[in-house]
């Protein structure tokens, strides 16, 4: 395991890096948490002629809710923090769900949540969380910033849509509009596995009536899949077993997993049926109790 | 006035391992902390296809990359005679390829450079030119006759077939089995495993052209059967060749076999004259080393109504890679197979096998057990379940109608082998209580209204370990006994030396428990030394459970003849006549004045200071020990799991060991061994899946995807004693390090099996993956690894 060449940059700043990378002309990486850059890098799937190491910018490591609800959390954000975090349950659950599911207890705590967005795995967990929550990322080159919604961010397997001399710095969740509900499941072989098949569900409720419904699926498809029209049937219903049937079935129509080792592709889509099922259920009762 | 055994660190004392001193502080010396003045990096380039002519290879670019110093090929190896080596199995294996390669991972070239960057660097400029070629990966292709003959570099080897292999008593069998009232038939396969030491194999190689000695720093659990192999293929005389074995991160039977990494290395060291090191990485290592397993089985059981079973039949198929490299004992083509069923009572039985290669790593080593015990136990493990399912019959009573009884040892089995202790309806009655196995039918049908699964599996077995005896056992040639050197020096003090080699199982500290239960000197005062053929006696070294069989009965016997030789210093001292002397832990006295004693330290003392006249000076000895037969542990395994019907996913609840392997030097080392072993055990049935995709890429060769499994995710076991000393070995030892891999995965696969055989399955092969359950819960039918065409 022993990589090729490179150079290695600690900025102090996000100006000095985005010089960096400008100057690295797309051969120039951005290295947060290194937990998939670093192994990529050491097998010699990546060989980048220079890595960019962002962990001296102050400034980074914050996770903040605006006045109106909005979470922001920065690029230096290790997943330990939102594990750790004792009010992400109450406004995020399906990120609270997420955060103890991803990789194992070391990778967690040096990688980081807007790095694991930018790694762009179609099997990985962030991405799907942050679909189903209509997240945005905000990403800073020399011209300024701009915003990105994940949906258009991830534009492939192990592609984002980062320009050579951009950084992403920020990810941003919108407001819930109701009262947030939702979790993340996940199917691994083991603990520090990517997913066989993994749905993250994020509800706004209006009493017992399902305001705004997100979805998103991971490890059925060749990137993280986009299941917030098939989840929209629910918008403006109760979860009654009907509606949650129908729900499922249009989000389980939305994978497009491949058969492979891990199970065949209706295992998969079963599996997706299954845990939109389990998650939604799950409210129901909860929305019962609470009322 | 007696010791207290247990104060002294003697037997049976859960004594702290001493070798954990150094590794939990990170102080271990294993073969990547070996820095040598001078030394150069090697590194390997591998073959990327599975079955490919070599057309051409440049090498020309490599040598250009600055730091480089050589660029090895199949080509060079061959003008040394050193292109091919012999493999532990009386066949040849390639060292650098030379006409084919015959498996993705193969040996290709080498470049050895000033440090290990630069190595890797100049590898990716070498140019292969391959001409494909079909790749065969199982045996059903491997008897295509359309396809490729994978070893066309040997004479007389027109087909892919390595070798027909039977054993047993055809005839009587099939009397058997036609007075049968029923026969049960199952088809199996056990999957290929890796063994997956925490520490990948490598070498340093140091070639001293000035004395002409040769010293090899290598990762080997057996270095005098290297340095012996050495002296064969380098043409090296024996006495300049020193092999070092130092700190070990695991073995598993990986680091048993010669690796062409170890060759090349030894050879560039001759060439550069220059130290030249080695270390493979965790890829390598999945891809091109010894893997466990990969066996067919098609197995029949015959039995009365009333479920005496009558007879047996096995037929193997087996998937040995390119090269037949198996570490096995050279009578048995595949292992002691033939001990399956070794702890029934079957009047007859009969096993067949065949062995072929294919386009995939060799390999067969004996990962963590006996020489394919692990398939011989699990095979005979799952035939009894299907044969008690078939009767009707439940499946604890089943077992208890055909286990060998107390009062039948000893006991011949079918198969010829001599089982001759155990005591094992007491371990299914003490498993059975532990598990809460009268009560778990209701459980199971409670559970089951309420619409979770509930499974119970056992698993019993008794396994040989511990070869020798020297006559029926031995590897290329050599016998397999073992030995121990033991010096006291005049404080007191002691260094022993064994030919085993330690790689975890924990030697440092109960070789010394051995020491002080026989001479009484206390475990702290000794130091254990293994793995440097220059001062360790000759040994096989370690794999297969047989150090304490072997080995620590070696430790045993020197010691005793370490206490005759004192007495007769303690006689001199305490100006008694030989006879008058008794000997109680540590201390002789006079007969009938026990005040009047000297300890084995004065004696010590005195074999320095105060000889006897005409008595050698100095106390110190060397044993050879060739045991009467293998011993004979024996195990049975409760399993109890939930399977989730959504989704197939499966949760042990409870697990219940219960081992007898005979009297316990250290009972906190036995239950680690047993709990690792478990643990592996659960792997195999859970989650490890290494495989090929029809052009013979090898799909699992990264542990992202070669999964070992976390204290997460592994269930919690519950561990049981009962001791049955074993009747021949000098302190009533039996083998214990391999028991739980062995006998642990068919606990598992019968349990899951238990909790959704009512939809008519009746088998899920290994893995048992939750999408191979949920689709046997969907369909009843059984879900099987094996290719689709039938073999055999």
């Amino acid at each position: 395991m022993y990589p090729p060449k490179f150079a290695y940059e600690a900025p102090k700043s996000i100006g000095e890096a985005i010089a960096l990378l400008e100057a690295g002309g797309g051969e120039a990486k951005i290295l947060a948490g290194g937990q998939s850059l670093i192994p990529m890098v050491k097998l010699r799937f990546a060989s980048p002629e220079m890595l960019v190491d962002i962990n001296g910018i102050p400034g980074l490591d914050y996770m903040t809710i605006d006045p109106d609800g909005t979470l922001r959390i920065g690029a230096l954000v290790r997943h330990e923090d939102l594990e750790q975090s004792t009010t992400l349950a109450a406004t995020h659950p399906t990120l609270a769900a997420a955060a103890s599911l991803v990789a194992d207890p070391i990778i967690r705590t040096r990688g980081t949540f807007v790095g694991s967005l930018c790694h762009a795995d179609p099997q990985g967990d962030w991405s799907a969380t942050m679909i189903a929550l209509g997240g945005r990322i905000v990403v800073q080159g020399p011209k300024g910033k701009r915003e990105i919604d994940l949906r258009n961010f991830v534009v492939g397997p192990f592609t984002n849509a980062l320009a050579y001399n951009e950084i992403a710095i920020e990810a941003v969740i919108p407001p819930a509009k109701g009262t947030p509900r939702g979790s993340y499941l996940k199917l691994e072989r083991r603990v520090g596995d990517f997913a066989t098949a993994s749905v993250a569900v994020a509800l706004d409720m209006n009493g017992a009536t399902v305001g705004r419904a997100g979805c998103a699926l991971a490890g059925v498809g060749g990137r993280t899949i986009d299941a917030n029209d098939a989840i929209s049937v629910l918008v403006g219903k109760t979860l009654t077993p009907e509606n949650i049937e129908a729900a499922a079935d249009a989000v389980a129509a939305a994978a497009d997993p491949r058969t492979d080792h891990r199970g065949s592709s209706d295992y998969k889509r079963h599996i997706v049926k299954t845990f939109v099922t389990r998650i939604l259920t799950n409210i129901a009762h909860s929305e019962q109790k609470a009322a | 006035m007696s010791l207290d055994e247990i104060k002294i660190g003697g037997m049976g004392a859960s004594r702290r391992r001493v070798e954990d001193n150094r590794f939990i502080r990170g102080k271990g010396k294993y073969v990547d902390d070996v820095v040598l003045p001078g030394m150069l990096h090697m590194e390997i380039l591998r073959s990327t296809v599975a079955h490919a002519r070599i057309k051409s290879i440049d090498t020309s670019a490599a040598w250009e990359v600055p730091g480089v110093r050589l660029v090895l090929t199949g080509e060079m190896m061959a003008a040394r005679n050193l292109a091919w080596m012999p493999t532990l199995s009386y066949d040849t294996q390639a060292v650098l390829a030379t006409d084919k390669v015959r498996f993705q991972g193969q040996e290709v070239a080498a470049v050895i450079a000033d440090d290990p960057y630069v190595a890797k660097d100049a590898c990716a400029k070498i140019v292969v030119e391959y001409e494909q070629l079909p790749a065969i990966v199982n045996p059903t292709q491997a008897q295509d006759p359309s396809m490729p003959i994978i070893r066309d570099d040997k004479e007389n080897q027109p087909t892919n077939k390595i070798f027909e292999w039977e054993i047993g008593d055809k005839e009587r069998t099939d009397q058997a089995f036609a007075d049968a009232d029923v026969v049960s038939t199952i088809d199996l396969h056990y999957p290929r495993s890796h063994p997956s030491p925490m520490e990948n194999c490598g070498s340093i190689a140091d070639y001293d052209r000035a004395t002409g000695k040769l010293t090899v720093y290598m990762t080997s659990q057996a270095p005098h059967i290297v340095r012996a192999a050495v002296a064969m293929v380098a043409e090296i005389p024996e006495h300049q060749i020193r092999i070092i074995s130092p700190d070990l991160g695991g073995g598993f039977g990986n680091k048993v076999p010669i690796y062409p990494g170890y060759v090349i290395s030894i050879l560039a060291s001759i060439l550069t004259e220059r130290p030249v090191k080695w270390i493979e990485d965790n890829t390598g290592n999945l891809i091109s080393t010894g893997f466990g397993r990969d066996v067919y089985l098609q197995g029949q059981v015959a039995m009365r109504k009333d479920g005496k079973i009558l007879g047996m039949r096995m037929h193997t198929i087996s998937d040995h890679g390119a090269f037949y490299a198996d570490a096995q004992p050279t009578k048995f083509k595949i292992g002691l197979m033939h001990s399956t069923f070794a702890c029934y009572d079957i009047p007859a039985a009969h096993l067949t096998s065949v062995g072929y290669y294919t386009n995939k790593a060799p390999g067969g080593v004996a990962y963590r057990c006996s020489f394919r015990v692990t398939e011989a136990m699990f095979f005979q493990e799952r035939m009894i379940h299907a044969a008690a399912n078939d009767l009707g019959m439940d499946q604890a009573e089943f077992r208890r109608i055909n286990l060998v009884k107390d009062d039948m040892f000893p006991y011949r089995t079918a198969f010829g082998f001599l089982t001759d202790s155990g005591q094992y309806d007491k371990c299914m009655q003490v498993g059975m209580e532990a598990i809460g196995y009268d009560t778990f039918k209701q459980e199971q049908e409670e559970a089951r209204k309420r619409g979770k699964l509930l499974g119970l599996g056992i698993s019993t077995m008794t396994e040989p370990l511990g070869a020798g005896n020297s006559r029926e056992y031995d590897i290329i040639g050599i016998k397999m006994f073992d030995s121990a050197e033991l010096r006291i020096h005049m404080t007191g003090k002691a260094i022993l030396r064994t030919g085993a080699k330690t790689q975890g199982q924990g030697h440092e500290t109960t070789w010394a428990q051995i020491v002080a239960h026989e001479l009484g000197i206390p475990a702290d005062d000794i130091v254990v030394e293994e793995g440097d053929t220059d001062t360790a006696p000759f040994g096989m070294g370690t794999y297969a459970s047989r150090s304490t069989p072997v080995a620590g009965a070696a430790v045993a016997m020197v010691a005793r003849k370490i206490r005759a030789k004192a007495r007769k210093i303690a006689a001199h001292l305490l100006e008694v006549s030989e006879e008058d002397i008794e000997w109680e832990l540590g201390r002789f006295y006079v007969r009938g004045n026990q005040e009047r004693g000297v300890t084995i330290q004065d004696c010590a003392l005195a074999a320095y200071s105060n000889i006897p006249d005409g008595m050698e000076p100095g106390l110190e000895n060397n044993a050879y020990y060739d045991p009467p037969n293998l011993t004979w542990p024996f195990a049975a395994y409760f399993c109890k799991v939930e399977v989730d019907a959504e989704t197939g996913v499966w949760d042990v609840l409870k697990f219940v060991a219960v081992d007898d392997c005979g009297v316990r030097i250290n009972p906190m080392i036995v239950e680690g061994q047993v709990m690792g072993g478990l643990t592996e055990a659960y792997a195999m049935a859970n989650m490890q899946y290494i495989t090929f995709d029809e052009e013979g890429n090898c799909i699992g060769s990264n542990y992202m995807d070669y999964l070992l499994p976390t204290a997460w995710e592994t269930p919690g076991f519950e561990l049981h004693e009962v001791v049955t000393p074993c009747p021949h070995h000098p302190i009533g030892a039996k083998g214990i390090g391999e028991c739980a891999t062995v006998a642990g995965p068919a606990a598992f696969v019968n349990a899951v099996m238990n909790a959704i055989e009512h939809t008519g399955v009746r088998n899920v092969d290994m893995p048992l993956m939750p999408n191979r359950v949920f689709e046997a819960l969907q369909t009843g039918k059984d879900v099987s690894g094996m290719p689709p065409v039938k073999v055999g």
